[in-house]
């Protein structure tokens, strides 16, 4: 099994800004992400020979961005593996580059869900009584409770991270929101699912992202060294069991450790805190945040409390998560959080992230988690770099 | 002898206070409460709830026959028995009947089944009683209807109490009724309907059964009898002979109400719980008749009373918030209602789950022994392939891993408390928690099994169960 590090390159990227976007259709997210990202990959769209679309519930099929992007008749694929269906379009479409299959691809993730008014996310062909009577946040409330009771960590500690996050994305003119909240202010949210408040919990946003990829050898061609390497990606799809087994015990996620595992592997990752230099997760909810940390290496789970007391992931810390704000700030459509992420990472790799700017940051990981404790989950984990 | 083996009884955990009428509708009440239903429970789950009290170690595949009577049933075509049968896992070989329309309608089931084991066609039954009439708001009716259930397993096997005597007259008299498009039930002028119906029906059913039997009101320890009301029901023992004092089975009106047709069945249950061998009780149910049975009570009461019945129920109770809370549960509330609120269902995926749902069957591993709801074909720890073996899962108690109190999730009742739930001898579930204090819910807590009202989907009422702490934690 070869290790997919350092063969293929992201050359363009773009992203809408995210939010309420009352006045756009999926279509006209799709398009202006697609056409930031060629035109910063300096292509002509007519170039692209096949791409990958990522959308949970927001359409369906390859037509959905072939039709407003005009991609006529190439290969256009639609994937879907739950909040992870953003880095999953790209990790197929890569896949495919690598193979040299394909020289050039688009990858285009999406998510309107604000059409849709108070639905909850997911749905569809659901079992009709082992599946209905509660909600995403009550479910990983289920971590939250337990989490509090086998480790120190506290509703307050749970604030810190809504803080940290809210803060990063006051500094990202594309995040939906950009205020900045005091940890009483998410003591005092009103409850969601128990311990978890507002504060802990992502909005439901509209966004789209893109994404240009060739192989490395292929990059300079188009944009001399402009451009980031997928160092590795890892994805683990769970059997679902937690909820049906007495040894789950409800504060980790083996499908995360399971991911990072393949992506820290290729990418020869040893020491995550000492290695990375930024780290995008996914912070559906605070409990999820700060159970990553542990899942992912990032520290201990059981000092997990203290590294958060202490800053260690605050834009200043050893290991800056969430740059951007996070599914928590910069808004969750699921398609496109993903390509979100490794938009992040490579404005930040790149030297582009503004006021966000880490001191040359040289790597950067990606993390998504789909489902919720003790249910179906899909973890994915990426790492790009220079 | 013929008799009745085991019961049990179910009143629900709730109470609307005779003072929360009293403030809505302004008409002094004197003090009282009553049981209502919870807002997932309905007549077939109360009636589920008090079988599984009588069952208890009574082993299920024995009973040949179920009768279930009730003037509620959820629907208006499409048996309750059979949903009743599958809930409590008896075998599909059986004879089920509803017994409706009738507030006579335990007696009738209790009579019925007592008679078909006579001519020899079941060896025992299973006779449930279960009631949740909708009183409508404001209405006399309102302040007397409770909600409740009764079950009795009667057969050959060594009985506690003998049937020595039955005796029926059956009376066409409009006192109450409910048409087919009435939501409440509706009544005559009381006086009417009580001096020229209930009372000289109930002296001719109890009268009758004497003379046929050649008895008198002093040969009984107990009489237990259907009554609309208190006063109704005082002057109606009166009139047959009776010592109120001595001789009557409290009707529990302040306590928990009229239960339509389960209610002469579980007052019926309470005189079991205080009878000795020896005691002999008239019991009677009226509605549009009266019937009446001779019952004997032998030594083997000794053996049912630690079976949960009415004393078990009466203190575990908790206050109903507001008479609005309870309007709200009985969807008598005009509320917003998300436009995406609508449940699907698919009605070839509850029949294929039917085990899973209803009788709560998982699967245990034959080889690693590990128990899983729901089924795994491919077992999640050793990977073998379709070598598990279905175990019931209702009747084991629990504790509580992990749970949360669930502000979105959609229910009538808010917040919804779900629970991760590790059961006694292995198996993990996620269950709503019902009939609980949120507040006061916490990780290791023990709970039991109840089988509630999910919701319902295109008409149809999704059946499943749910955690409850047990009674010492409540």
């Amino acid at each position: 099994m070869e290790s997919i590090k350092d063969k293929v390159a992201i050359i363009g990227m773009g992203c809408t800004k995210f939010g309420e976007r009352w006045n756009m259709s999926y279509s006209d997210m799709i398009i202006e992400a697609a056409y930031e990202a060629y035109e910063d990959a300096q292509i002509d769209p007519k170039d692209i020979q096949a791409a990958w679309v990522g959308t949970l519930q927001s359409s369906s099929s390859g037509v959905s961005i072939a039709a407003p992007l005009k991609l006529k008749n190439i290969p256009v694929t639609r994937v879907e593996n739950m909040c992870a269906t953003g880095t999953e379009a790209l990790r197929n479409a890569l896949f495919a580059v690598a193979a040299k299959a394909y020289d050039l691809v688009l990858v285009v993730g999406f998510e309107k869900l604000k059409d849709l008014g108070y639905a909850v996310l997911g749905g569809g062909y659901e079992h009709p009584v082992f599946n209905t009577g509660y909600s995403t946040p009550g479910t990983y409330a289920l971590a939250a409770t337990r989490f509090f009771d086998k480790y120190n960590a506290t509703k307050k500690t749970l604030a810190k991270i809504a803080v940290k996050n809210h803060h990063n994305g006051s500094l990202h003119p594309k995040a939906h929101f950009q205020k900045e909240i005091s940890i009483q202010q998410a003591m005092d949210a009103p409850i969601i699912g128990w311990p978890l408040g507002l504060f802990d919990c992502c909005p439901r946003t509209d966004g789209a992202a893109a994404a240009i990829i060739c192989r490395i050898e292929d990059a300079q061609k188009f944009k001399k060294n402009d451009y980031i390497k997928v160092k590795g990606i890892g994805v683990a799809a769970g059997t679902g069991m937690g909820k049906s087994n007495t040894d789950y015990d409800y504060t980790h996620f083996d499908e995360n450790l399971s991911a990072a595992k393949q992506a820290y592997e290729q990418a020869d990752i040893k020491v995550p805190l000492k290695d990375l230099d930024l780290a995008m997760v996914h912070d559906c909810f605070t409990i999820t945040e700060l159970i990553i940390y542990g899942d992912l290496g990032f520290c201990p789970r059981e000092r997990v409390k203290e590294y958060v007391d202490d800053g260690i992931f605050t834009m200043q810390g050893e290991l800056p998560v969430n740059t951007d704000g996070g599914l928590k700030a910069f808004g969750h459509p699921q398609g496109a959080s993903g390509l979100r992420m490794i938009y992040e990472v490579y404005n930040q790799l790149l030297g582009r992230a503004g006021s966000r700017q880490l001191e040359s940051p040289k790597l950067g990981l990606t993390h998504n988690l789909g489902g919720a404790p003790g249910m179906e989950i899909v973890a994915c984990v990426g790492i790009f770099g220079l | 002898m013929l008799g009745i083996i085991s019961y049990g009884a179910y009143v629900p955990f709730y109470r609307l206070g005779w003072d929360e009428i009293e403030k809505v509708w302004g008409k002094k009440l004197p003090s009282g409460e009553k049981a209502i239903a919870n807002y997932d429970e309905d007549s077939i789950t109360m009636g589920v709830e008090a079988a599984v009290n009588s069952l208890d170690q009574f082993e299920r595949k024995n009973i040949d026959s179920l009768y279930f009577a009730t003037t509620t049933a959820p629907y208006k075509e499409k048996q309750s028995s059979s949903l009743i049968a599958e809930a409590l896992d008896l075998r599909d070989d059986i004879f089920t009947s509803d017994c409706t329309n009738s507030l006579r309608a335990g007696t009738i089931a209790f009579k019925t089944a007592i008679d078909s084991i006579k001519a020899g066609s079941a060896r025992r039954a299973l006779v449930i009683s279960s009631d949740c009439r909708l009183p409508a708001p404001k209405s006399n009716f309102e302040r007397f209807f409770g909600d409740g259930a009764a079950a009795f397993i009667v057969g050959y096997d060594n009985p506690a109490v003998t049937v020595e005597g039955t005796y029926s007259v059956s009376s066409d008299f409009m006192d109450i009724w409910r048409a087919d498009q009435d939501r409440f039930p509706k009544s005559w002028e009381q006086r009417f309907v009580i001096t020229e119906g209930y009372l000289k029906c109930i002296k001719k059913g109890i009268s009758g059964i004497m003379q046929k039997y050649r008895l008198l009101p002093e040969d009984f320890t107990k009489v237990v009898v259907y009554g609309p009301d208190p006063a109704s029901h005082a002057k109606a023992v009166k009139s047959t002979g009776f010592d109120l004092k001595k001789q009557v089975q409290h009707p529990l009106f302040n306590q928990i109400g009229n239960t339509g047709s389960a209610f002469s069945p579980m007052m019926l249950v309470a005189a079991l719980e205080d009878a000795r061998a020896g005691d002999k009780i008239l019991f009677a149910g009226y509605g549009n008749g009266c019937d009446a049975f001779i019952l004997y009570v032998n030594e083997n009461i000794e053996n049912l009373k630690n079976k949960r019945g009415i004393k078990y129920h009466l203190p575990l109770k908790k206050p109903c918030a507001s008479y609005d809370k309870y309007l709200n549960w009985r969807n008598l509330l005009s509320k917003e209602t998300a436009a995406s609120a609508s449940l699907a269902t698919f009605l070839p995926w509850l029949w294929r789950d039917r085990k899973q749902i209803l009788s709560l069957y998982g699967g245990r591993c034959r080889h690693c022994n590990t128990i899983f709801f729901p089924i795994q074909r491919v077992c999640d720890k050793c990977l073998s392939k379709d070598e598990y073996e279905l175990i019931r899962l209702s009747d084991r108690k629990g504790k509580i891993f992990t749970f949360n109190v669930d502000h979105l999730a959609p229910s009538l009742e808010s917040p919804v408390v779900i629970t991760i739930v590790d059961l006694e001898g292995g198996g993990r579930l996620r269950l709503e928690m019902t009939d609980c204090f949120p507040e006061s819910v916490k990780i290791s807590m023990g709970v039991e099994l109840t089988f509630r009202k999910m919701h319902d989907a295109m008409g149809i009422n999704h059946y499943f169960w749910k955690s409850r702490p047990l009674c010492e934690e409540r």
